[in-house]
């Protein structure tokens, strides 16, 4: 196996580079990510070597970025679309929702609309309001989008060039806060399909299920609970829509308990949705209700109290003793 | 004023007067020249105009009815705005592709496709389910001026492609109304057009109203004067002559194929009917506007040249009638065969590649409706 230690951001950057050498029709276009290489230069280079034509600086407008993608789709293009940040996805809201889910359904599959929309999303890097959220659900919602979440460089590098690869449009979240954290990235091959979960830690007593930035919280909670002598299973759910249940289910079974952990607000949340899956399959083998740890209901706050909104360490060990609890 | 009474629209609050339009066939029927658009159609080109604008019309009628008699479940007739759909749609070449609203069934006739392929939309048997590529020619889009987006990354995608710059260069035109011209993708096509110089003419059939609103409510300028602030050239055009609409378009999008970039064009019409079957425009109109736009309609006025010119006679005339008559009764025929669809259809195509809780929703789902089967119910 050829190894590279790579953070995430040049995992992703490495991996759009990749995509497009593959394939000619892949575009990326978005605000500032030309020459600049994106605020969060996860396109760092790329117009340089592919030319402005392929690597498409936008004017500033979402929706125009989603729209024109849509039109390119149809020309036969493989369009890489970035929102700058999470909270400036809305005014493209309706173009993800109204276009780019429902024109392979209303098509009855004579459109296909290979679009990718990245997002860096998520909290904890003390930015102003609309930098931090976490618009996942309004999308999982979405009959005809797929949603991914990736949460290592390999992830990162494997799963945009699969998502590009994917003739679904696909809303890829990057946990924007983990852009520089350090992984081992096998360049030979990836090692699950797109929509797969994966044990990231195998334990027994809780399964605790988190995406995204909230999967190095919930390992970092499972390496402290083994001081209690609690071994926590933690699952990387990867594929918000479809979820990957299976492996998810042959966890809880085996444990008794699951615990979900997303920043963004419990009400109506991923976790909700888990939460009801896992209690119709797994009814006879929960010793406690399926629990939430989740941002509060409330809109994303000022930097200064962000640390009290987003779930950490601590919030997961809190859930996992009261799990035990019951 | 007696309630209920309609009140005479303020024509007064304009910020300027009416302007001048491209014209060459006066509502009297007499041709009139202009210094920079012409046409140069044959006997037999002028003859298949009108063809195209009388069953295009009966069409749209038939349509219509089949509405009132609950065989469709809604209709947004063209009614009015026949010239402006048959003069732009017959501009354009084999190559081109064209962005529809949900009302430019005119263009879909002109450009050769059989005028039953949207009708199921409007029945509700499917969404208007076609290949864009196949009849270049997009799906309708209802939600207002979305697909003008479309339209500029499509033809964005033509320049990509190396297809301007010559007589075989590809043009889009994108069709909206006077209400889209307010919404914001609208606005993002015009500065994306423009930036990035793609080959795509925007095509804006101005029939005066958004349902119930009329144009003071969506602009204080004409509308074509618009383009110049996004930097292309917008003009007005008779939208019920269907000479000028064409020789308008034909030069647009001889301009954008030839990489001179987008433009717009306002074609300047009147909505005779309702906004859709669902409307009633007796609430918020006058008659004696309509009346006033009667006079200028967009077939009377080129069957008043044909006749002038002796190109032809009542007998021509009854014979297309007859034509557009029986193209009327197979069309209804079409639509009343239509099958119901399938329930468990409505599983698929949601994604390209089918999903496993989807295939597990419709096993469940058929389950379900067989557990009816023989109950009585």
């Amino acid at each position: 196996m050829t190894a590279e230690n790579l953070t995430l951001g040049k995992a992703l950057n490495t991996g759009l580079r990749r995509a497009m050498e593959r394939d000619p029709k892949v575009l990326i276009m978005g605000e500032d990510v030309g020459k600049l290489g994106g605020v969060f230069r996860i396109t760092d280079g790329l117009q340089k070597d592919f030319g402005d034509e392929r690597v498409i600086d936008t004017p500033l407008a979402e929706s125009g970025i989603v729209g024109t993608a849509v039109g390119l789709a149809i020309r036969g293009y493989r369009p890489v679309c970035e929102i700058q940040f999470d909270g400036f996805v809305y005014p493209a809201y309706d173009q993800i929702v109204s276009q780019v889910a429902k024109l392979h359904y209303r098509s009855q599959g004579k459109v296909s609309l290979p679009i990718v929309i990245r997002i860096p999303f998520g909290g904890g890097i003390g930015a102003v309001e609309h930098h931090s959220e976490s618009p996942e659900a309004y999308f999982a919602h979405t009959a005809g989008l797929k949603v991914v979440s990736c949460a290592n460089p390999d992830d990162a590098y494997w799963m945009i060039q699969q998502s590009i690869e994917s003739d679904d449009p696909i809303i890829f979240l990057e946990p924007k806060r983990r852009y520089w954290e350090k992984g081992q990235v096998n360049v030979d091959s990836a090692s699950l399909p797109l929509h797969a979960a994966r044990v990231a830690r195998p334990g027994n007593d809780v399964t605790v299920l988190a995406y995204g930035p909230m999967v190095r919280t919930a390992l970092d909670a499972a390496t402290a609970a083994e001081e209690d002598g609690r071994s926590l299973e933690v699952i990387d759910l990867r594929s918000l829509s479809p979820l990957d249940m299976a492996p998810v289910y042959e966890s809880v079974r085996r444990t008794g308990r699951a615990i979900v952990v997303h920043e963004a607000p419990g009400n109506l949340g991923l976790g909700a949705e888990i939460a009801a899956r896992v209690t119709e399959e797994c009814f006879y083998s929960l010793e406690a209700p399926v629990l939430r740890v989740t941002g509060f209901d409330t809109p994303y706050p000022a930097a200064r109290l962000e640390e009290e909104y987003l779930p950490d360490l601590d919030r997961v060990l809190d859930a996992v003793d009261r799990s035990f609890g019951f | 004023m007696a309630k209920g009474e309609v009140k005479a629209r303020a024509h007064t609050t304009r910020a300027v007067p009416e302007p001048a339009f491209v014209q060459l066939l006066t509502p009297e029927g007499d041709r009139v020249e202009h210094p920079d658009y012409a046409v140069d159609f044959t006997d037999d080109e002028y003859r298949s105009l009108y063809h195209d604008l009388v069953v295009v019309r009966k069409l749209d009628a038939e349509a219509t009815a089949l509405q009132r008699q609950g065989e469709l479940g809604i209709w947004a007739s063209l009614l009015g705005q026949e010239a402006a759909q048959v003069g732009s749609g017959r501009a354009l070449r084999a190559q081109d592709m064209a962005f529809p609203t949900y009302r430019e069934h005119g263009v879909l006739y002109c450009r050769g496709i059989d005028p039953i392929m949207p009708l199921s939309l409007f029945r509700g048997v499917d969404q208007g389910a076609w290949d864009p590529n196949e009849f270049k020619f997009n799906m309708y889009t209802i939600v207002i001026g979305a697909q003008t987006l479309h339209a500029t990354g499509y033809a964005m995608g033509i320049a990509k492609d190396g297809k301007v710059g010559s007589d075989d260069g590809e043009a889009v035109i994108a069709y909206f109304g006077d209400g889209a011209t307010s919404q914001g993708d609208v606005n993002e096509a015009f500065i994306w057009a423009s930036v990035f110089n793609a080959p795509l003419v925007f095509f804006c059939q101005n029939n005066q109203y958004a349902i119930s609103e009329p144009l003071e409510r969506q602009t204080r300028v004409p509308l074509y004067h618009r383009a110049s602030g996004f930097g292309f050239p917008g003009l007005r055009v008779d939208g019920n002559d269907v000479l000028a609409c064409y020789a308008v378009t034909r030069k647009a999008l001889d301009d954008a194929r030839h990489g001179q970039g987008p433009s717009l064009i306002e074609a300047y019409t009147y909505r005779m009917g309702a906004h859709t079957t669902s409307d009633d425009p007796s609430r918020y109109r006058i008659a004696s506007e309509v009346e006033a736009w009667q006079a200028k309609d967009p077939i009377k006025r080129l069957r008043a040249f044909l006749t002038k010119q002796g190109m032809a006679k009542d007998d021509y005339f009854d014979a297309i009638d007859e034509e557009a008559r029986v193209a009327a009764v197979g069309l209804r025929e079409r639509v009343l065969n239509m099958p119901n669809p399938d329930p468990l259809t409505l599983f698929d195509h949601v994604y390209p590649h089918g999903s496993p809780e989807l295939a597990q929703q419709k096993e469940q789902f058929a389950k379900y409706l067989a557990s009816f089967e023989g109950s009585g119910h």
